[in-house]
C-alpha cells in the first residue's frame, strides 16, 4: 500500500476508536464507534463534528483575481459580496465538470476550496490558465473541521448571526479560524478552516460540548446524498454537463449571456437530453451506484450515481440520471439490482429538506 | 457442555441446535460491514447448497452475500432481523442469527474451522 496522507487530527480519530479507510489519498475516519447510522442521526438532531481536512483549500489572490476565474466557471464571481461566498463549478470545453468549488471573497482576492481527489488537478488547472494574472497560494498547512446540524448554532455562538453562505474571520473557542455558514449536510452548520497546529484544540474544544460527537465519511455520504447533494466523480464529473446535472442555478443569466466560460456553447446550446433525479426503490434494498435503470418497457435507460440507506427515512435512496421524459417526480422505473428487476419511482430532491440559516 | 461452533472462510458461522443447523455471519464481519441496514433472507422451505448464496446484507457501506454453510433445507429465518437489522451488529453470533437449515451431512462441519482457527484466520486479516 502507497503511504496515505494523515490530516492534523489523525491521531485524534485513533484514539477516539475511529475505523479508517484510504480516501482520495487520506487515512480518514470512516466511523467512530457509535456507527454511521448514529453519526448521521447526531447531525440531524444535534451536531457532528466531520474531519474535512483533506479538501483543497486554495487562495487566488490580485486585482484581476474576480474576472480571472470567470474565465474558467460560470458562477458570477465578481458579484461576492464581502464575507459572502458561492457555489460554483469548473467546467470543461467539452461541457463537462471538472470539480464543483465553494468561492469566498476575502480580502484582496479569493478563496477556494475544491474536492480533495481533485486538488492537483485543479491547482494545475488553474495555474495554466490564470498563472499570469494571480497569485495562486495553496494552504496545505491548514485544517478544516465541519460542525453540522441543528445544534451548532448553540455551540458556536459567537457565529450564530452568521447567514447561510457567508463568513468571517475570528476566534472560534478561543482559536483563530475562517468561520463559514455551511456545509455538506443539508443541516444548518459550520466550517472552520485554522492552522493545522490549532485543529487538535479546536476539535478538543468543540468535543466538549455536550451535543457534539464526530461523524466519519460514511455518515457524510449518508447526510449529504438525503440532502441531494452531488458528490463529485459520482453524480457531476466531465461526462455530465451543469444542466444535465440541474445545476443550472450556479449560471446566472449574464454569464449565459456573456458566454465567456469554457464550455459555454455546448452547455447551453444543448437542451440536456437527461437529467439528475432523485429514485426511490420499493422495498429495502438498495440501489447502490451503478445499477441500470429501466423503463416500463425494460429498456436500460440509465444509471444509479449515487445510492444508500437513509436513516431519516428508514429505507433506500437513489440519485442517477434519466431521459427528461421520465425525470418527472412520481414516473415508475425498474432497477436491476444483482439480476433482479425491482420497481421505483422517481421523486424530487431533496429527500430530506434542507434545514439552512438564512438569517 | 458448550454447542461447538464452526466458521467459513467467508466469515458464516454454524451451530448445530437440537439437530437443525443455526447460521449467520460472524461478529468480525459485522465489524468490517459497519451498521447493516437489511438482510434478504431465503424463504423457508429453499434447498441450499452448500458455498451457495442464502442471504444479502446491506451495510451503509456496501451488499454482501452471505453463502449457506452447509448443505440442507431452510427450515426458519430470524424474523427480527426485518425490523431490527442492527441485531446482526449487537449480537451477530447469538440473537443475529440468520437462518435454521436442516442438513443431511453433518460431516461436512468437519471441513471448517472451529473458533481458534477461525480468530487466527481473521487476524491475517487485518
Amino acid at each position: 500500500m502507497t503511504d496515505l496522507l494523515k490530516t492534523p487530527l489523525h491521531t485524534m480519530h485513533l484514539a477516539a476508536g475511529a475505523r479508517m479507510a484510504p480516501f482520495a489519498g487520506y487515512d480518514m475516519p470512516l466511523r467512530y464507534l457509535e456507527g454511521s447510522v448514529a453519526e448521521h442521526n447526531h447531525a440531524r438532531s444535534r451536531a457532528a463534528l466531520f474531519d474535512v481536512s483533506h479538501m483543497g483549500q486554495l487562495r487566488l489572490m490580485g486585482p484581476d483575481a474576480d474576472a480571472a476565474l470567470e474565465t474558467l466557471v460560470p458562477g458570477d464571481i465578481q458579484g461576492l459580496g464581502a464575507g459572502t461566498m458561492r457555489y460554483t463549478l469548473l467546467t470543461a470545453e467539452s461541457g463537462g465538470i471538472l470539480d464543483d468549488l465553494i468561492v469566498s471573497r476575502v480580502p484582496d482576492g479569493l478563496g477556494v476550496v475544491v474536492n480533495a481527489a481533485c486538488k492537483e488537478r485543479d491547482t494545475e488547472h488553474l495555474r495554466r490558465h490564470l498563472g499570469g494574472r494571480v497569485d495562486i497560494i495553496a494552504e496545505p498547512d491548514r485544517a478544516l473541521l465541519a460542525l453540522q446540524g441543528p445544534a451548532a448554532a448553540a455551540v458556536l455562538a459567537a457565529f450564530a448571526d452568521l447567514p447561510f453562505m457567508s463568513w468571517r474571520e475570528g476566534k472560534a473557542c478561543g482559536v483563530p479560524a475562517r468561520v463559514s455558514r455551511s456545509g455538506y449536510t443539508g443541516e444548518d452548520g459550520f466550517e472552520l478552516s485554522v492552522a493545522a497546529e490549532d485543529a487538535e484544540t479546536l476539535a478538543q474544544r468543540l468535543l466538549t460540548h455536550e451535543a457534539v460527537a464526530w461523524a466519519g465519511l460514511g455518515a457524510r455520504d449518508s447526510l449529504r446524498l438525503e440532502a441531494g447533494l452531488c458528490l463529485y466523480g459520482h453524480d457531476i464529473g466531465e461526462d455530465t454537463t451543469p444542466l444535465e446535472a440541474g445545476l443550472g442555478w450556479t449560471m446566472p443569466k449574464h454569464r449565459r449571456v456573456e458566454r465567456n466560460f469554457p464550455g459555454a456553447a455546448r452547455i447551453l446550446d444543448t437542451p440536456p437530453a437527461r437529467r439528475r433525479v432523485g429514485i426511490r426503490p420499493e422495498g429495502r434494498v438498495i440501489a447502490r451506484e451503478d445499477t441500470t435503470l429501466l423503463d416500463e418497457a425494460n429498456t436500460p435507460v440509465g444509471r444509479v450515481t449515487s445510492g444508500g440507506f437513509a436513516p431519516v427515512l428508514g429505507g433506500p435512496i437513489s440519485m442517477g440520471y434519466l431521459p427528461v421524459a421520465l425525470a418527472a417526480p412520481g414516473t415508475a422505473l425498474t432497477f436491476d439490482i444483482r439480476g433482479t428487476l425491482r420497481p421505483g419511482r422517481v421523486v424530487p430532491l431533496p429527500f430530506v429538506p434542507h434545514n439552512y440559516f438564512r438569517g | 457442555m458448550a454447542v461447538k461452533t464452526y466458521y467459513t472462510r467467508e466469515h458464516e458461522w454454524v451451530r448445530m441446535e437440537d439437530g437443525v443447523a443455526v447460521c449467520g455471519i460472524t461478529d468480525y464481519a459485522q465489524s468490517q460491514l459497519g451498521d447493516v441496514v437489511y438482510i434478504e433472507l431465503p424463504e423457508v422451505g429453499a434447498q441450499i447448497a452448500r458455498n451457495q448464496e442464502a442471504a444479502v446484507v446491506e451495510s451503509t457501506k456496501a451488499a454482501s452475500d452471505v453463502y449457506a454453510p452447509l448443505t440442507g433445507t431452510i427450515v426458519a429465518v430470524n424474523d427480527r432481523l426485518e425490523d431490527s437489522p442492527d441485531l446482526v451488529n449487537e449480537s451477530a453470533e447469538d440473537q443475529g442469527w440468520f437462518f435454521r437449515m436442516e442438513v443431511g451431512d453433518e460431516g461436512e462441519l468437519g471441513e471448517l474451522m472451529d473458533e481458534e482457527a477461525y480468530r487466527a484466520f481473521a487476524e491475517e486479516l487485518d
